[in-house]
């Protein structure tokens, strides 16, 4: 099959809805029913020549640009340009074919009964941006490298499991794994192959790391440190050209002053966090201008330290969640935009539970759980039970106006409520360091993303050998601890086939919502904007940037 | 002179050595570290954080850490930033050079105008012209840079379309030419309050010089009155502004921080702000370094200056 001749219009099985993907997956045969030539469509703008230039906004500045070492999400709007995953997850938590011919899985044989063994064909022909041939044995590289010791690499989650990798020719390799991991597809699909060529020497070191090459849509081209990076198209990448000649990333650290340059249209597309909500309306009637509302996989939340006495009681949880006002909350403080939740899972995941119980603003209901407890008001009003007031403190970067003016609304309602809510907020070195990482926190107020790539599982943030401040490895901050939740979360990370995952991990999410070791306020969506005239510009909740598919814009 | 000279270097070592301890030690005792900003990656765990920070050697003992650092520093290696690995120094050297035009041209704009105003303020005493500038300084003393920046912007890029909105070259340009249509802009902005500054030192310095002895001496010698002033009056009241620009020079190594936010010029202010955020200890190590050697040679350097140019003044 020659993928340059392939006029074929974008299938609806390229992108199906959630209710297509159950289908698909229970009969077993998605990725069977998605030929790898038309992930062509799924990968360039398919235009023709490259032409013009769009320069993009970032109000951080992205530094890191070997895609293996840790890195911030402002350094993946780089990284998906240059280089590129064996298979990645589109918006609608599909995997799409790059590297790979094929995308692993049970039903097409790349992926083995039992979940061990893997195998993969990569594409033929593809060349690292400086013209050396692509081949497995840099796949193999970027599996071990990944879990050197020496190297200074970002996560080893899933790469530890995997041994024996065997490259069987220049575009075939397997490998097994110590045992059955699904959530592998989804890492596999958010990382990104790295040279062997450049990196033997000193990985942490190597001058790739301040020029990378990949095998991407586009190549580096240069970097002014604190001002922009400029790439240009790679005319071979193997999808064909992208529709953009010139793709320039500049660093404007001030929000207002992005909008500001936005309006002049100094820069076309305005990313990361965007528009702020209070501009959303006169944004929208800027000329010349697109404004869209793009949805994020991240969940803002009212998360509790469970091992403080004042939240053992489940009854004090509910009763605080019965008397948090989320639409006003929403309305008046994010105009809105956001979704409100019931769950940390996203709402455009497959494995989205839409049955959870609907939350209702009740305080006197709420009063009513706590009185029948016993949780009774002492002389100044709060309420304590057994010698535990019903006093705490809450915590949150501080300068984030918005989420201070929630905070201090929450105090007013749960004051009411007769709990004391004290606000303690702390710079964002220090609110995320030891005193988030090890539970020093009473309670925070947190925008978390709890998945990795598309993949539904959470035993980082939920399993009871996951808190750091009890010797976990995790990000277990709630220091929850539930034997259920652990058990069907082991089930659900070694289970391979999509049909049975998704039960395991509804009831996961039924059961956090009744226990609530986090009160689910609302899945976050952006203002984001783009000069209007480009195309192709589309919101993508797997990965965690906007311009994770530049190489398919294109001016009009 | 030169037992002067050495003696000032040796308290300069003893200096440098005390702010290297103690800005180590603040920096690295802070909470937080170069490692939180991770916290939140999805996939990234406390067991990889925790690898990463014994991989950096951010694990051992402080007093281990600093003399590690120290070391290396003193035999010329001033260390890679956590962010992007690249040496510290080179870093400085690149984000300086933003700084140093912007804030050189928009410092010589200050001086040569603020000297001139406050002159004329001080020779012209009450006229309508010192009311003016007088009144002029106060207004640009109060108007907050942000703001003035944003209106400049809105008149001159979004208005007049005269001027480019912010940073410090169009891509693929970088011609002279281009440079100085970003510069225009950022440069007359910052220099503003510094000229109303400059004039205010300037026209007081002027006005104490005025009703000197030797002022009236050299009137009644019968020297032209041009003379009089060059040599006499403007030579003597510049006598503090040398100390005063001694002073200003380390505040180069903060950068325009504002100017440099609201123009987007990629200079030290905006270096440094980014650097603390991270906590890249190295370069903000780096810049403190640099401050406290630039705070040192520019107050010798003021001191040799006034010395040259006060016949008075002699150094021992």
């Amino acid at each position: 099959m020659n993928d340059n001749d392939n006029p074929i219009d974008k299938p609806f099985l390229a992108h199906p809805n959630r209710r297509q993907f159950l289908g698909m997956a229970a009969v077993g045969s998605a990725g069977l029913l998605l030929p790898w030539s038309l992930a062509r469509q799924a990968l360039a703008a398919d235009v023709g020549a490259p032409a013009g230039r769009v320069t993009i906004g970032f109000s951080q500045e992205p530094t890191v640009f070997n895609p293996l070492m840790p890195h911030i999400e402002v350094d993946d709007g780089i990284h998906w340009n240059v280089f590129d995953p064996l298979f990645f997850a589109d918006p609608q938590g599909d995997f799409v074919p790059a590297l790979a011919m094929e995308v692993p899985t049970v039903a097409n044989g790349g992926i083995s009964q039992d979940g061990l063994k893997w195998h993969i064909k990569l594409r033929e022909g593809v060349t690292w941006h400086d013209g050396t041939p692509f081949t497995a044995e840099d796949v193999a590289f970027t599996f071990r490298l990944t879990v050197d010791p020496d190297f200074r690499s970002s996560r080893h989650a899933g790469f530890d499991l995997v041994q024996n990798i065997e490259v069987i020719s220049p575009t075939e390799l397997r490998w097994e794994m110590s045992k059955s991991y699904a959530p592998f597809s989804s890492i596999l699909a958010t990382t990104f192959i790295v040279p062997k060529h450049l990196l033997s020497d000193d990985p942490n070191q190597a001058p790739f790391n301040n020029a990378p090459v990949g095998t991407g849509a586009f190549k580096w081209k240069e970097r002014v440190a604190g001002d922009h990076i400029l790439l240009e198209a790679n005319s071979d990448y193997f999808a064909g050209p992208a529709g953009i000649e010139e793709v320039v990333f500049r660093y404007i650290p001030d929000l207002t002053v992005l909008y500001t340059q936005f309006k002049t249209s100094d820069i076309d597309v305005i990313a990361m966090q965007g528009i702020m909500p209070d501009h959303y309306q006169e944004a929208k009637g800027l000329s010349g201008k697109t404004v869209v509302v793009v949805p994020s996989s991240s969940v803002e939340s009212i998360a509790f330290n469970m091992e403080r006495p004042q939240f053992k009681d489940p009854i004090v949880r509910q009763a605080l969640y019965l008397a948090l006002d989320k639409g006003t909350i929403l309305d008046a403080l994010y105009y809105g935009l956001p979704t409100p939740t019931e769950t940390y899972m996203p709402h455009e995941s497959p494995y989205y539970n839409a049955d959870l119980p609907q939350h209702r603003y009740d305080i006197d209901a709420a009063k009513k759980l706590l009185d029948d407890a016993g949780w009774k008001p002492g002389g100044d009003g709060i309420r304590e039970k057994d010698g535990v007031r019903l006093s705490f403190t809450n915590s949150t970067t501080s300068g984030n106006q918005v989420r201070e003016q929630m905070q201090q609304f929450v105090q007013q309602s749960w004051q009411e409520l007769g709990v004391d809510m004290q606000i303690s907020n702390r710079p964002p070195a220090v609110m995320w360091g030891d005193y988030w990482m090890q539970s020093q926190f009473d309670s925070v107020v947190v925008g978390i993303n709890f998945l990795t790539g598309s993949d539904p599982d959470v035993s980082n943030y939920f399993r009871s050998d996951s808190i750091p401040a009890q010797n976990g490895g995790g990000q277990n901050t709630f220091q929850y601890k539930n034997a259920d939740v652990d058990r069907l979360l082991a089930e659900g990370a070694s289970e391979q086939d999509p049909a049975k995952r998704q039960p395991i991990y509804h009831r996961i999410q039924a059961t956090i919502r009744e226990d609530l070791p986090m009160l689910p306020l609302f899945q976050y969506a952006y203002v984001r904007g783009y000069k209007t005239g480009l195309e192709g510009y589309e919101g993508n909740i797997n990965t965690r940037i906007t311009t994770w598919n530049v190489r398919q814009w294109h001016w009009a | 002179m030169g037992r002067y000279l050495i003696g000032r270097l040796g308290q300069s070592v003893v200096v440098l050595f005390l702010v290297s301890l103690i800005g180590f030690m603040i920096l690295n005792l802070a909470p937080g570290g170069p490692l939180s900003q991770f916290a939140l990656t999805p996939g990234m765990s406390q067991a990889d954080i925790q690898r990463l920070a014994v991989q950096m050697g951010l694990d051992r003992p402080l007093i281990v850490q600093y003399i590690d650092w120290l070391g290396r520093l003193l035999r010329g290696d001033w260390g890679e930033s956590f962010r992007d690995g690249r040496p510290v120094l080179a870093i400085i050297v690149e984000h300086l050079w933003a700084t140093l035009l912007l804030m050189g041209t928009s410092m010589a704009i200050s001086i040569v105008v603020g000297t001139l105003v406050g002159i004329a303020g001080a020779i012209r005493r009450y006229s309508i012209f010192d009311y003016l500038a007088t009144v002029g300084a106060m207004v640009a003393l109060s108007i907050p840079t942000f703001w003035f920046g944003l209106v400049a912007i809105y008149l001159f890029a979004l208005k007049l379309a005269w001027l480019p909105a912010g940073n410090m070259i169009t891509i693929g340009d970088g011609s002279v030419l281009d440079y100085l249509h970003h510069l225009v802009m950022p440069a007359l902005v910052l220099a503003l309050v510094n000229v109303a500054i400059w004039s205010r030192y300037m026209r007081s310095s002027t006005l104490d010089v005025l009703h000197q002895d030797f002022v009236r001496t050299a009137r009644a010698k019968g020297l032209p009155r041009y003379r009089v002033l060059v040599h006499h009056i403007v030579r003597n009241a510049l006598l503090p502004m040398i100390t005063l620009g001694g002073l200003q020079l380390p505040t180069i190594l903060g950068g325009a921080l504002v100017a440099e936010t609201v123009f987007t010029w990629p200079g030290m202010g905006r270096l440094f702000l980014d650097s603390i955020g991270y906590s890249d200890y190295p370069v903000v190590m780096g810049i403190l370094m640099l401050s406290a050697i630039f705070v040192l040679l520019g107050n010798l350097l003021a001191d040799l200056l006034v010395a040259l140019a006060d016949p008075r003044v002699r150094l021992a």
